[in-house]
């Protein structure tokens, strides 16, 4: 029969793929985690999960995010010196080389870079973080019910975004923050936020019509299913992939976005911490002493690759075809 | 000579759905048309369609692409494109009810539950992203509210009657990792769940390769026995018609142009373009010589040609027929063919 050719093949996939090994295919610990997952597409998740975490690239990039992550909620654990207690700069130490003493040198005041590098994380993080889901929640709501009502409601929100679009993000970001005599990490993560969230409207909308007219949706229908069923079931699952993508993309790019904002004056104030900032107070005397910028610069490539490559395994992942 | 017969319409006006026994049929779609507005125009894509369905029947609708079997059915179902189809006139009775004048909430009862349907291309028409144990389980949990150990259990109960081998170890597999056919067994174990009371099936082994295909046909007349429900099997392959229909209805141009018991067609077809159709099947006996063909080309939905939608490519064309649109006329007591000279056509099938 020629149906029988298809598992042989399936087994021969997954074992190129390091998934479940064919001799015992889906026994104990398993199978339990999925019916105890709960909810449905727990499996879908869980499934995700149980690939991904075979994935280098997501090792790779999980490790990296999770150092990250620990120096942003327990800086304490990387450095015995709180850059924020200004005792600990002493203007006489200024643009010191890095040293046993001073890993990462010291800045233009004299401070401990590799101490506020640290500190820096948590300012960062928070801003790209907060900005990702403020983005997927509004934006995705608003395109997934723009892309599966149609008509009218997504008549009127693809106008809006258009408007936002027609702003040149900088530039508005520049105009939001104005209006907010002092940055904080919260008008930065508004300004982001409210300059952001279309293009992940964008995404959804389009992910969901693209949904929405594929077979598996009209046969659902046919099959009885409800609107609301249909919906979170069908459309909401198989458009989630890009969005997630484009998030975990996205909060790369909001962290720099911080970073730019602050070294422009208007994100992030001192006597805060970031990144951007830090990039900022150490380029006028950049010649003089390249540490104190490089350092920084150096966590925020890392911290931006961390999460696009993140990004790149949760979309092979969520891709069953892709296992 | 066929002025003297006044036109009879079979299964038409004045009550066209009680069908040979005059009790109400199980489904009867009456007088159906559908529409969809285009940018270009109205395109008509069912002209008032009239079949019936009885209980532990099959009822083969037969037409190429573009004829409106497809469309026939999804207004069936429902599921028509909301904006841009509309069904101006028509009844679809259901057990006596007419499914049209329902409220979308007593549809979407119907739905899936008394009447299910199969589609053409199961890998498309499963979701790629959940596994196949939980699509079929779903149907159990969305519908009747069972839990989840019990609704897979009854999935894997459901893929064992549709054959599929080893449905324990596969209940976790993804659509993707499923053969054609095995694929189209999942489809199918689906629609069934709820033992629904009308299957559709529409084109279900068209995507499937020869041998696949005649299993899946019987896998659909066994479940059919089984369960006695009535299937309404949409093809547009005669072959596969043959052995599993009970009545046939051959569509074209969104009419039925003739419709009758199937061994009525095979032995003598009474329409033109079921005699082509007919002609048109490779037969080992004819090895080697040139395979019959129908020329011309369907008409086109949006600009229809007055009279005979199938005139311009008819062997038994006269005048009267780019004129005049004939009738379904009645030819016996179980069939009817809407072509004025079906006398001809039947003598001809004869000589």
């Amino acid at each position: 029969m020629s149906d029988t050719a298809a598992p042989r093949a399936r087994h021969a996939k997954h074992a190129k793929s390091f998934s479940r090994p064919p001799s015992k295919p889906r026994s104990g610990s398993s199978r339990g985690g999925r019916t105890a997952g709960g909810a449905k597409p727990a499996s879908l998740w869980s499934d995700a999960w149980q690939d991904l975490r075979r994935r280098p690239l997501f090792i790779a990039s999980a490790v990296l995010i999770g150092v990250i992550l620990l120096m942003a909620v327990a800086p304490g654990l990387f450095t015995s010196v709180d850059p924020y207690d200004a005792s600990t700069c002493r203007l006489g130490d200024a643009r010191q080389a890095p040293s046993a003493l001073h890993w990462f040198g010291t800045d233009n005041q004299g401070c401990d870079t590799y101490a506020r590098t640290v500190y820096g994380a948590s300012n960062s993080l928070l801003v790209g973080l907060c900005t990702t889901v403020a983005t997927v929640a509004v934006g995705g709501l608003l395109g997934l019910v723009a892309g599966f009502r149609g008509g009218l409601p997504d008549a009127l929100l693809s106008r809006v975004t258009e408007v936002f679009f027609a702003i040149p993000s900088v530039l508005g970001a520049l105009l939001i923050l104005a209006v907010f005599r002092a940055g904080t990490v919260w008008t930065v993560t508004l300004a982001l936020a409210v300059l952001a969230w279309p293009m992940t409207f964008r995404i959804m909308r389009a992910a969901v019509i693209t949904a929405k007219s594929q077979d598996y949706v009209i046969a659902a229908r046919a099959l009885g299913a409800s609107n609301r069923r249909i919906m979170f079931r069908h459309v909401l699952p198989n458009s989630m992939a890009s969005v997630i993508v484009v998030a975990t993309i996205n909060l790369g790019v909001f962290i720099a976005a911080e970073a730019g904002l602050s070294f422009l004056g208007v994100g992030i104030q001192s006597p805060e911490i970031s990144w951007g900032l830090m990039i900022a107070d150490a380029r006028p005397r950049f010649l003089e002493a390249a540490s104190p910028l490089l350092f920084p610069a150096a966590f925020l490539s890392v911290t931006v690759l961390a999460f696009i490559m993140l990004g790149d395994a949760v979309r092979d992942a969520l891709d069953p075809k892709l296992r | 000579m066929n002025q003297s017969t006044p036109p009879i319409p079979a299964w038409g006006i004045p009550d066209p759905v009680r069908g040979v026994t005059g009790t109400e049929p199980l489904l009867a779609v009456d007088d159906l048309h559908v529409e969809f507005a285009t940018r270009r125009g109205t395109v008509k894509a069912v002209n008032g369609v009239s079949y019936a369905l009885n209980p532990g029947e099959t009822l083969a609708v037969l037409g190429e692409s573009g004829s409106g079997k497809s469309v026939t059915a999804q207004a069936i179902m429902g599921i028509l494109d909301a904006p841009q189809a509309r069904i101006p006139r028509g009844r679809i009775r259901f057990r006596g009810t007419d499914l049209l004048r329902l409220k979308e909430d007593a549809r979407a009862q119907v739905r899936g539950r008394r009447i299910a349907m199969v589609f053409q291309d199961a890998l498309s028409a499963l979701n790629p992203v959940f596994t196949v144990g939980s699509q079929i389980a779903e149907m159990f949990r969305v519908h009747q509210g069972t839990s989840r150990r019990d609704a897979e259990a009854r999935a894997v109960e459901l893929m064992d009657r549709v054959r599929i081998p080893g449905a324990r170890q596969r209940l976790h597999d993804y659509p993707h990792q499923f053969s054609g056919g095995m694929r189209q067994r999942i489809m199918i174990a689906m629609a069934i769940a709820l033992d629904p009371e009308v299957l559709i099936a529409d084109e279900p082994t068209t995507a499937l390769d020869v041998t696949v295909q005649a299993q899946i046909m019987e896998l659909l007349a066994e479940v059919q026995r089984d369960s006695g429900m009535g299937m309404i099997l949409i093809t547009h392959d005669l072959g596969v018609v043959a052995d599993v229909a009970d009545k046939i209805v051959v569509m074209y141009g969104g009419r039925i142009v003739e419709n009758a018991l199937v061994h009525d067609v095979y032995r003598t077809p009474a329409h033109p373009y079921t005699k082509g159709l007919l002609k048109s099947i490779p037969r080992v006996d004819r090895k080697g010589r040139e395979l019959y063909a129908i020329s011309g080309t369907p008409p086109n939905l949006l600009d229809m040609p007055p009279g005979c939608a199938f005139a311009p490519r008819c062997p038994y064309r006269q005048d009267n027929c780019t004129t005049e649109a004939p009738p379904l006329y009645r030819i016996g007591p179980t069939r009817g063919s809407a072509c004025h000279y079906w006398r001809e056509v039947l003598d001809g099938s004869h000589g």
